[in-house]
């Protein structure tokens, strides 16, 4: 786990909306704050499930302390082109641009500067080395796909200046394989499944950026012995141990044996699929039966995370 | 009174159907205007989705920008006479493109703005902006299309709510104070401004260049006379949004943060004076029978528990395995009909509210629509 965690220093998690990148982040950090490393975790996007994970507080753009180990912060375009206008020695106008709303306009006149604000503020909080491992939640999968395609597209529109360097230095932080990886994130179901095969190629042919391994989440786990959603079966094994089931007991196993059989045979057919359709290693995270993720889910899904890089 | 589903596809002329990404919208809303034209309307579902599920499950190749009418063949089969339905993909930048020409005072006008290079990126790329066209496109078929429910899927994004603020904030792009100020060399007051205008542009063309300012000015210069036609146009959409006809749906799943999202969203659609008609929750759990899970619990426990020197048997252990995998899908079931109950309660509990369980397969036909939409249809009038 540690050998992974140093594998890169950023790593970027992303995929379509309600896979669960969030709480794969949170896993991630879970697991790697366990091997040791310092993590930083920094979403990006509209308002975090993330700390309630943990039972902490809403996020805000200084760091706070989510767990021993574990630190998560938020990252804005506004925020981070104050923090950049600062450092290049233009504080006097930074109020200015960013109160006017003036930044909407230079943004829509520039299009990807505001991914190029927020990957920039990522690049120096690694350059700084504020943590052995930066996780980005990233934004939902079509947008995540032009958000690490925006420093390239930058590079053609803006031929000058200050964000031209910025483009061209977070180009050299995502296109470097120790420095930089994506972890893409799915649910064994059809749709999400075709979907990180599409998001996968265009990352890494279009943006250059190197692919970790894929997480699957919510896969159903083996029951601890084979069972049959056979009713008579059912029977048959409550009178071997002389237990009273009712009919309609009875009835309730077998449907809820039969479905998860069900879905699980549906997810393992999918899981081959992307194996065929996609050349990643693939770390599954089981499903949890709690719609809430806190801490005691995140510690399951942090050793299934670990055992799945064992695996890797 | 209790809503009712299929009072919404009866009787009004607007459903938007809102929620975040990745809980079903897009299928939801496919649904909706299916149900509709099977009960003898004229429906029309306009989607956003960029991933052409919905072309697939209506069977069309190729949705475009404007409405396709799909062969009753398809679909009408035991349908009520008289039913028609159409569907359309959004193309953000078609619809941006024709609004333009509309309230362009000449061609030539028009032409100036279409090929300026910061308008592209307005239309293309300005966050909202597939919001605001969103409601254009419905305000163009409410009008003009001749349709009796027009069923409207909003972009998957986070900030699912970008579509009620995206008229106001385009308005705002043409109104911004700093760009106003760039306008005036060409008016009156030029001395007054020139000293800020020429800071501000100093320092923006530092930054990024000054072609990028050029094109700018460019584009604020061409708009000129148009902002009044844009604001109407927006005023116009905010009243279709809050006319009695127009019904909102919320479509959520039972998970925490999809929720959270659903929340947020019905406070906000409160605050814009709007109310949800229908909460339709997708990939709900099944629930298998009442017992409750510690029972269930204690009878696995008992089960595994080794009686004097033996060991539990076989039988013993796939009982148990039995019970223990009863009791986690009795628990989820149970987590999430609370999360449920208590987000209508939030946005009040005379809204229609509808289960969809987990489907095997994903939808793309309309054997799939149709059970979805027996699932839909029948779980409210079972309630």
């Amino acid at each position: 786990m540690a050998e992974f965690c140093s594998t890169s220093r950023v790593v970027i998690v992303a995929g379509k909306g309600g896979v669960g990148k969030t709480t794969v982040t949170a896993a991630f950090a879970v697991a790697a704050a366990r091997a040791g490393r310092s993590v930083l975790v920094i979403e990006v996007e509209g308002k975090s499930g993330l700390p309630s994970m943990f039972g902490a507080p809403a996020l805000g753009y200084d760091e706070i302390d989510l767990d021993a180990g574990i630190r998560a912060r938020f990252l804005t375009p506004d925020a981070a082109l104050v923090d950049y206008l600062v450092s290049h020695g233009l504080k006097r106008i930074s109020k200015r641009l960013s109160s006017s709303g003036a930044l909407d306009v230079v943004a829509t006149a520039v299009p990807g500067m505001k991914d190029i604000l927020v990957l920039g503020k990522v690049k120096s909080i690694e350059e700084s080395r504020l943590a052995d491992l930066v996780i980005v939640d990233a934004p939902a999968a079509g947008h995540a796909v032009s958000f690490l395609l925006s420093a390239r597209g930058l590079l053609d529109a803006v031929r000058v200046g200050p964000i031209r360097k910025q483009a061209q230095d977070v180009v050299s932080l995502i296109s470097d394989p120790d420095r930089c990886q994506v972890m893409l994130v799915t649910l064994a179901e059809e749709t999400p499944m075709s979907e990180v095969v599409d998001t996968a190629f265009a990352i890494e042919d279009r943006a250059g950026v190197a692919l970790g391994p894929v997480v699957i989440n919510g896969c159903f786990a083996p029951l601890p012995v084979a069972v049959s959603a056979d009713r008579a079966a059912i029977a048959d094994d409550a009178r071997a141990c002389d237990r009273f089931v009712s009919q309609r007991e009875a009835a309730d196993l077998a449907e809820a044996a039969a479905f998860l059989e069900e879905r699980q045979a549906l997810q393992h057919e999918q899981i081959q699929r992307l194996r065929e359709r996609l050349p990643l290693p693939q770390i599954e995270l089981p499903f949890v039966f709690n719609p809430d993720i806190t801490r005691t889910q995140l510690d399951t899904l942090a050793d299934a995370f670990r055992r799945g890089v064992e695996q890797l | 009174m209790t809503i009712r589903i299929t009072d919404l596809v009866d009787e009004r002329r607007v459903v938007i159907c809102c929620g975040t990404g990745g809980v079903g919208k897009t299928t939801t809303a496919a649904v909706i205007a299916l149900e509709s034209a099977r009960r003898g309307r004229n429906a029309c579902v306009v989607t956003i989705d960029p991933a052409r599920r919905l072309a697939d499950a209506l069977g069309i190749e190729h949705l475009t920008n404007d409405p396709t009418e799909i062969d009753r063949k398809l679909w009408a089969d035991g349908a009520a006479p008289g039913g028609r339905l159409s569907a359309l993909m959004l193309d953000t930048k078609s619809t941006f493109d024709l609004l333009v020409t509309r309230n362009a005072s000449s061609p030539d006008q028009a032409r100036r703005i279409l090929d300026n290079t910061f308008y592209r990126n307005v239309s293309g790329a300005l966050g909202g902006t597939q919001e605001y066209m969103a409601m254009e496109k419905l305000h163009e078929l409410h009008d003009e299309g001749g349709f009796d429910l027009i069923v409207v899927d909003t972009p998957p994004t986070r900030h699912a709510l970008d579509f009620l603020d995206a008229p106001a904030r385009l308005t705002r792009l043409l109104d911004n104070r700093v760009f106003r100020l760039l306008m005036m060399p060409t008016r009156a007051y030029l001395r007054v401004a020139s000293v800020a205008v020429q800071t501000f542009l100093r320092t923006v063309a530092r930054v990024v260049g000054s072609e990028v300012i050029e094109d700018v000015v460019a584009f604020f210069r061409a708009f000129e006379g148009m902002e009044e036609g844009f604001r109407n146009r927006a005023q116009a959409v905010g009243a279709l949004l809050a006319d009695p006809d127009t019904a909102f749906v919320l479509v959520t799943s039972p998970r925490r943060d999809a929720m959270e999202e659903a929340t947020f969203f019905a406070q906000r659609l409160a605050q814009a004076g709007q109310s949800v008609q229908a909460l339709i929750v997708n990939r709900v759990h099944p629930s298998f029978g009442t017992e409750a899970p510690a029972g269930l619990r204690a009878a696995a426990q008992a089960l595994r528990i080794s009686r004097g020197d033996e060991n539990p048997t076989e039988p013993a252990l796939r009982l148990a395995a039995l019970y223990d995998n009863l009791a986690d899908f009795r628990e989820i079931a149970a987590l999430e009909r609370d999360h449920i109950e208590a987000l209508r309660d939030r946005i009040g509990t005379d809204s229609a509210l509808a289960y969809i369980p987990y489907l095997a397969h994903d939808v793309h036909d309309f054997a799939a629509l149709h059970e979805v939409g027996d699932l839909l249809f029948d779980t409210i009038s079972a309630r």
